[in-house]
């Protein structure tokens, strides 16, 4: 027995689209093998297939030499596959031990368990204190969660779906110490990603798909990370363009804005302060919990500020409403796509009434023109390549880049005078990444100011002007983005959580 | 094995079936208990749904429709604001009873006086005692987070209560041979809230709930405001992106309720009932909690459920009447059909998959 996963025709298809078509791969024990393709692409619907979560039309599969179709989770899980989502599920309020035994069949005292957990967690490097509540740790602590509680189930196969679009490079590299740790072991790894770089370094295989179909297999070692996207997308890429821009004059100032937390376990703001001028790119870094949410809600307006915090264009604004603000220019996009910036239940053309209504002529004495809003929704679609039906479509039945991809166009195409966003890219393709990037670029390169909060430091210093780090609720002072060396902006993050202890 | 599929997006076809379907199933479960209970099945649903429009007595009963659906419509329109929303509000009857007391004192002041404004103000002050009285769980919930449902359930015990000391306290008709109950407005032709047309059982109240139909239809359906109160019932920090105050959408969700609310205790005390007593109140505020589900909080839908809803009632005093059906049975009937429409309502957002799919 050489295969370990062996996938033969698998075929599912949703209402207007096909997501897998006749897709077929295989996975030796103790690979680390990609996953890539753009949004869309079938990815997650692939893999949600094998852990049972979705059942495929037609197809085989055949795990550890016998064939393979699990009902649900658990039964993939009794088989020996796992599974880390992108999102966590896990519960603030419970301490680490409590959330893994919620994961499990048959869990066994507490007081064995956490040793278990504690034993595990070092072994892999993942050091975890299993009476910590969840809502004190990290992103990336969390995550530890969710592998761990992968790992006691001894896997043969550990399914990732884009684990690290919320760690920090520090934090990235402890995870694939981790893995590599695993697939030394014998366990096999199915990995997606959109980071191109650390697929390129981690996986000996890679089977990428294009809407839905695989397109090409290879060892992604022997390709560079351009040439991969270039599989991915059938085309050729392109690079972003960084116009010439002129300064204006400045039309965002925040200053003295301090906060306290949005929920129990969130960080306060510290007086904050900030100067953003007219066709200029903040880029703000750093890991994700920080403050990051905070900012951005002080900023839209949902968490009104005190007076005098947040000027716009010299009038101060700290007391107006998201709407009020949307007036003025300010908008916004805030990283959760699903449940913020777009009601998951409702149809593209009314989730583009949900912040269109200030800037484009969406309603008429307060009355919704449904053909405006529908012609609106067509316009983010096609300017943005939202693959999509149509307009009439549920946000949630968007892939999750797609629906990024419109939540940024949403506000881009309302020509902002300043336009906050956090995660940008978040779960976008490498194509798509660049274009929505591109779009921010050139709504500088227009006069519009942009902020942008990301914690993916490359994207930053690609797109900003300046680069500020917001740690621990503090903002740091500004600094050019020319001439700064990794090590300078290291410095500026002031180190991610738990680094100490976790470098073993 | 049966399995429930999440549909991505909720099916059209299955939010306008679910409601029929639910009718046929109460139908079915229905004629199942009343054959438990001795009656032919047939004939009791016959009873229940056909005799009310269609035997022997129908004309009389056509006008009884009118009468009951009104204030059932009107209810449920402002009821379905606040639950789109998710705001909880199960104290209109306390709120129907407000405003009908509210207008009663009025009218009762102004006795004998005659005069074209009395009505409309009656109007306004039912109006405004429904609302007044949803205001007291939305400030309490705006200021101290409390629950609106306990709070609006309450009340609606405290506004029972009141009713009962006005009926034989300050209200009680002086003329009244100290029997307990206000005056009759009917007999007071400024304040009567006559028939619109002879034998309808069309009056002023009934046109109220039909406007009350246009106006939510325009209001949650084509209106801004009405699209983010649905927002903030499927997301609420969406629904704060969208530029929705929480504090404000408290109010305007119990406030819409109470004073509708308001309005049809107005409209009944001043019509059908004209008169105040200690059982002036017979459900409505609870019926309309079941006809705007039923209606699919859709104004439109809430039309027919209301009137569904009110054959129901007419039906069921006729199959107790003729049929001896205990009065239990027919609620238990009624409360059927809220029940198998949350049931069926899986099938609008879920598809059933029966056994495995072969891999
Ligand atoms: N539950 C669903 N209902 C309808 N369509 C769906 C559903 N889930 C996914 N799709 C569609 O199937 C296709 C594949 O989606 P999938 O989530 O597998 O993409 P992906 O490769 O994971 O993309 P991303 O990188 O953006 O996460 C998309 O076109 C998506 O719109
Ligand atoms: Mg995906």
């Amino acid at each position: 027995m050489t295969e370990l996963l062996k996938i033969e025709g698998l075929t599912k298809a949703y209402p207007g689209v096909v997501a897998n078509d006749g897709v077929g791969f295989s996975v030796r024990p103790g690979e680390v093998h990609a996953l890539l393709g753009e949004n869309g692409a079938g990815k997650s619907t692939l893999v949600k297939m094998i852990y049972g979560l979705v059942k495929p039309d037609s197809g085989t599969m055949h795990f550890a030499g016998q064939s393979f179709a699990p009902a649900d989770p658990r039964a993939a899980r009794a088989a020996g596959v796992a599974m880390v989502f992108q999102h966590f599920s896990l519960f603030e309020a419970l301490n680490v031990a409590e959330n893994v035994a919620l994961g499990m069949e048959n869990p066994p005292p507490m007081r064995q368990l956490a040793k278990r957990i504690r034993e595990i967690s070092t072994a892999y490097g993942l050091p975890l204190d299993p009476a910590r509540l969840v809502g004190d740790l990290s992103a990336g602590e969390r995550q530890r969660v969710e592998i761990v509680r992968c790992l006691l189930q001894d896997p043969k196969l550990l399914i990732m779906d884009e684990p690290t679009s919320v760690l920090t490079p520090q934090e990235v590299e402890i995870l694939f110490h981790t893995l590599r740790k695993l697939s030394a072991e014998g366990t096999a790894i199915l990995y997606i990603s959109h980071k191109l770089e650390e697929i390129r370094t981690l996986c000996e295989g890679a089977t990428i798909l294009r809407a839905g179909k695989v397109v090409a297999s290879c060892n992604p070692r022997e390709k560079t990370a351009r040439e991969l996207a270039e599989l991915m997308v059938g085309a050729e890429l392109k690079v972003t363009d960084r116009a010439e821009r002129k300064l204006g004059d400045v039309v965002l100032k925040v200053s003295g804005l301090s906060l306290a937390p949005l929920s129990q376990f969130g960080p306060s703001l510290k007086d904050l302060s900030l100067e953003l001028r007219a066709g200029e790119v903040l880029g703000i870094g750093g890991v994700a919990g920080n403050g990051q949410e905070e900012l951005l809600a002080t900023l839209s307006g949902e968490r009104p500020s005190a007076p005098g915090t947040v000027s716009l264009m010299g009038e101060d604004i700290s007391g107006l409403g998201p709407n009020g603000r949307r007036a003025k220019g300010l908008l916004a996009a805030p990283e959760e796509r699903l449940g913020h910036a777009a009601v998951p239940a409702m149809s593209l053309t009314e989730n583009a009434i949900l912040t269109g209504t200030m800037r484009k002529p969406l309603t008429r004495n307060g009355f919704v023109d449904q053909g405006a809003a529908k012609t609106f929704a067509d316009e983010i679609i096609q300017a943005f390549d939202v693959r999509t039906p149509g307009s009439h479509v549920a946000a949630r039945a968007l892939s999750g880049g797609n629906l990024q991809k419109y939540v940024i166009g949403r506000e881009v195409l309302q020509n902002p005078a300043v336009l906050v966003v956090n995660q940008p890219t978040w779960g976008v393709d490498a194509a798509a990444a660049a274009s929505i990037r591109q779009a921010l670029l050139d709504l500088a390169a227009k006069g519009a100011a942009v902020i942008a909060i990301s914690q993916d430091l490359d994207e930053l210093m690609e797109i900003s002007d300046r680069f500020s780090a917001l740690n621990e609720g503090r903002l740091s002072a500004s600094r050019p983005t020319q001439g700064l060396t990794i090590e300078e902006i290291g410095m500026m993050l002031g180190g991610a959580h738990g680094m100490q202890e976790a470098a073993v | 094995m049966i399995t429930l599929v999440r549909r991505p997006t909720p099916s059209q076809f299955w939010s306008y079936a679910t409601p029929l379907l639910a009718v046929i199933a109460t139908m079915i479960a229905g004629g199942i208990l009343f054959a438990i209970l001795g009656k032919h099945p047939v004939e009791a649903i016959r009873v229940i749904f056909w005799d009310p429009l269609f035997g022997g007595n129908a004309s009389y009963f056509r006008g009884q429709l009118l009468v009951k659906a009104g204030p059932l419509i009107l209810i449920a329109c402002g009821l379905a604001v606040g639950f789109r929303a998710g705001i909880w509000n199960i104290g209109a009857e306390g709120q129907y009873i407000m405003g009908a007391l509210f207008s009663a004192w009025l009218a009762l002041k102004m006795y004998p006086a005659e005069s074209h404004w009395l009505f409309p103000a009656m109007i306004v002050l039912g109006a405004l005692g429904g609302f007044l009285w949803a205001m007291i769980p939305a400030v309490l919930k705006v200021l101290f987070g409390t629950s609106e449902i306990l709070v609006s359930l309450m009340l609606v015990y405290v506004a029972e209560n009141l009713l009962a000391y006005m009926a034989f306290g300050p209200l009680k008709n002086p003329e009244g041979f100290g029997f307990p109950g206000s005056r009759n407005l009917q007999d007071y032709p400024s304040a009567f809230n006559h028939e619109l047309i002879e034998g309808t059982g069309m009056h002023w109240g009934v046109v109220a709930a039909l406007i009350a139909v246009i106006f939510s239809y325009g209001l949650m359906h084509r209106h801004i405001t009405g699209f983010r109160i649905r927002v903030a019932g499927e997301a609420p920090r969406a629904a704060r992106f969208a530029g929705v105050i929480p504090a404000r959408l408290v109010m305007l969700g119990l406030g819409m309720g109470g004073a509708f609310a308001g309005l049809a205790g107005m409209f009944e005390v001043s019509g059908p009932s004209g008169q105040i007593t200690d059982s002036f109140n017979v459900g409505y505020g609870f019926t309309a909690i079941i006809v705007a589900f039923l209606g699919r909080l859709h104004p439109i839908g809430i039309l027919l459920a209301g009137l569904l809803m009110a054959l129901t009632y007419i039906g069921g005093d006729m199959a107790q009447l003729m049929l001896g059906l205990p009065s239990a049975a027919i609620q238990v009937f009624q409360g059927m059909l809220l029940f198998f429409l949350l049931a069926f309502d899986v099938l609008t957002n879920f598809r059933i998959r029966f056994g495995r799919v072969a891999a």
